[in-house]
């Protein structure tokens, strides 16, 4: 009763599962396999493929294929992306984690090279050119690119004045920094290209922002000043040149005029004259008459008296001047 | 439990412990890490910093990894008087690596206390060296660097848009920091690379100060302004005035010599006719008199004639007189 049939049922029944099991088993280790056996590369991206955690190799975009179950790995890093860093301040709906500004004051408050104190946004532009330096040589590279670009950039503030850091040199500034901050990044194998700084907002502190304002308002003053004045000086000279002009004009005009009189009246003079030589007397004797001719008829009393008579003024009624003078 | 399945579980078992013994003769070194293998604490052999498979004995022999890249160190920020007394916040970093991986294993063992000790050297080197240096040696890093200036602000008088001359710089503060803490690192397998004053601050208490002197800084940019456009308008003004005067003595002056110019002329012109010849001379006095006399002898001239003269001399002879005189 011992020997035979129990062994058959108790073999008998067990049997089929474990077949299923193994079954099951392969094929999920399969699929296993298939399923971490290959990788796509978003199109921004490469990826770093190690195998066995050494650096083996950096694929492009697309569709790979890798050895499974852990032996190879990969990780993508977007080197075709335009990565930005911002001081100071920070604008929502970034997707690089090291992008916002976390202690904005500490930040941009920074010291001048004339030790007056300024407040300096800025932002870096970056692309991430050597993966493998990137990911293998620096721990926490975004971090480390921020670290170094607020001292790089401070470095550069340090050595310019605070009109420089407000107005005039903001472009010089950004093109320093940049210079800097590429040559940290190098230094500290960052594997980063840096391609752009650009200042921000650049301000006194609020305290004294006031008598900034005052400058530029006094020199709003001055320009007034001096465009008031300058209206004053149009007003007056060019109209005293015109005059000035035509005073002069008014006398040439006087010269042409006694010129041209003169010359009139000797031509005049000596077509007379012409006739006068040729017979002096009698030309003499009529314009003599003739003038008198002219003028005594106008005249106001006439006496004729002979020239005999001696006693004149006995009888010459003076008051009638008088009268016709009134 | 039935004999077949004892021998199937011992079966498993021993695979288990098979797989467990032939995994264990194998360890990965990851491209950023190196290895120090402990045979019961004890390191055994060499640091391994090649990445990759490598073997070790199984089951006595451990795997301690060690980070091979450049790590940061963050300094605390700290107020610290310059040498100077300016109270200022400086806030340092620094990259360091694991230079001696079998050094630094046996003096410090992990990153928690080499951060510590980190912060004990740095922090105290960064505070001898700040206090042993003015502020502005601390600020500036080019001591050949010539401030551009703003045309318009005329900035460059007296102390307003100078920078202040330094004799080391901050490199050479950051370089002192940097040799003084290297060699006390050194001995705990550190490499410092570079340490950086990342920010320079005034202390809060004195900002106040700072900020009066950039005002009164700012209202002397300020006045100047103003005074100098009152003073070019004034200018201006002056200018007007000369011009003016210019302008007016210059036309009086042309208009003379022209109107001399011309009344010359005319003299001239007259005299030369008259005095062609002694006949003409004498023609122009008559002429002259006799136009005199149209001009004179008006409505309210009487006048006395005498018979004797030419005009009535006929009144009382008829006989014609000598020729007529000139009036004169």
């Amino acid at each position: 009763m011992n020997n035979q049939p129990p062994a058959v049922v108790t073999l008998n029944l067990p049997k089929p599962p474990w077949r299923v099991i193994g079954a099951i088993a392969l094929v999920v280790l399969a699929l296993l396999i298939v399923w971490t056996s290959y990788y796509t590369v978003p199109a921004e991206s490469e990826a770093v493929v190690l195998r066995f955690g050494k650096f083996l190799k950096i694929v492009e975009p697309g569709l790979h294929f890798k050895i499974p179950l852990g032996i190879d790995e990969y990780t993508e890093v977007q080197t075709r992306r335009q990565l930005k860093l911002e001081f100071g301040f920070f604008t929502s709906g970034y997707s690089n984690a090291d992008q916002p500004s976390r202690q904005q004051i500490e930040e941009k408050s920074m010291v001048t090279g004339d030790l007056n104190a300024a407040l300096v946004e800025w932002v870096v532009q970056y692309r991430i050119s050597d993966p493998r330096e990137y990911l293998f040589d620096v721990r926490n590279p975004g971090q480390t690119l921020r670290d170094l670009s607020e001292a790089a950039m401070r470095e550069v503030i340090g050595d310019r004045t605070v009109d420089e850091v407000i107005t005039i040199g903001r472009q010089d500034i950004e093109v320093s920094a940049l210079a800097r901050m590429q040559d940290l990044a190098s230094r500290y194998k960052l594997g980063v290209k840096v391609d752009q700084v650009q200042l921000k907002n650049v301000n006194p502190p609020r305290e004294v922002q006031a008598s900034f304002n005052e400058v530029n308002k006094a020199q709003q003053d001055r320009e007034n000043a001096i465009n008031i004045a300058n209206g004053d000086y149009n007003e007056a000279v060019p109209r005293a040149r015109g005059q000035a002009d035509q005073m002069i004009r008014g006398a040439e005009g006087y010269r042409f005029k006694r010129v041209n009189e003169a010359e009139g009246d000797i031509a005049s003079f000596n077509a007379m004259l012409g006739q006068y030589t040729k017979a002096p007397e009698i030309t003499r004797t009529r314009l003599y008459l003739e003038t008198m001719g002219d003028v005594l008829p106008a005249m106001g009393p006439k006496i004729i008296i002979d020239d005999s008579m001696k006693q004149l003024l006995p009888i010459l009624p003076l008051s009638l001047k008088t009268e016709t003078a009134r | 439990m039935n004999k077949r399945g004892c021998l199937v579980a011992v079966v498993i078992a021993g695979a288990f412990l098979l797989l467990r013994l032939l995994l264990g003769c194998f360890y990965t070194v990851h491209q950023t890490e190196q290895v120090i293998v402990t045979q019961f604490g004890k390191p055994v052999g060499g640091p391994t910093t090649e990445p990759g498979l490598h073997l070790k004995l199984p089951l006595i022999q451990e795997v301690n990894r060690i980070d091979k890249r450049f790590l940061e160190w963050d300094g605390l920020p700290v107020a610290i008087p310059t040498r100077d007394k300016t109270y200022i916040h400086v806030d340092t970093y620094a990259r360091w690596r694991i230079a001696d991986p079998m050094v630094y294993f046996v003096r410090l063992r992990d990153e928690r206390s080499a951060q510590s000790r980190l912060e004990d050297i740095l922090g105290s080197e960064t505070r001898n060296a700040i206090a042993k240096h003015d502020l502005i040696e601390i600020v500036r890093t080019d001591k050949d660097r010539k401030p551009l200036h703003d045309e318009s602000l005329k900035v460059g008088l007296g102390t307003i848009g100078v920078l202040p001359p330094i004799a080391f710089g901050r490199w050479k503060v950051e370089d002192e920091i940097k040799k003084a803490a290297a060699v006390k690192l050194a001995e705990f397998g550190v490499e410092l690379l570079d340490l950086r004053l990342r920010r320079v601050n005034y202390n809060p208490d004195v900002l106040d100060r700072i900020y009066q002197r950039m005002i009164s800084e700012r209202r002397q940019i300020a006045q100047r302004f103003r005074s100098e456009g009152e003073g070019e308008a004034a200018r201006i003004a002056g200018q007007k005035e000369r011009d003016l005067n210019e302008i007016q003595s210059t036309a009086y002056r042309k208009v003379q010599e022209i109107r001399g110019e011309a009344d010359a002329k005319a003299t001239e012109i007259y005299a030369r006719a008259y005095t062609q010849n002694a006949q003409a001379a004498e023609f122009y006095a008559f002429l002259k008199s006799m136009e005199t006399y149209r001009k004179v002898l008006t409505k309210e001239s009487t006048l006395v004639l005498s018979t004797d003269s030419d005009l009535f001399g006929l009144l009382k002879h008829s006989a014609p007189k000598p020729p007529l005189a000139p009036p004169h």
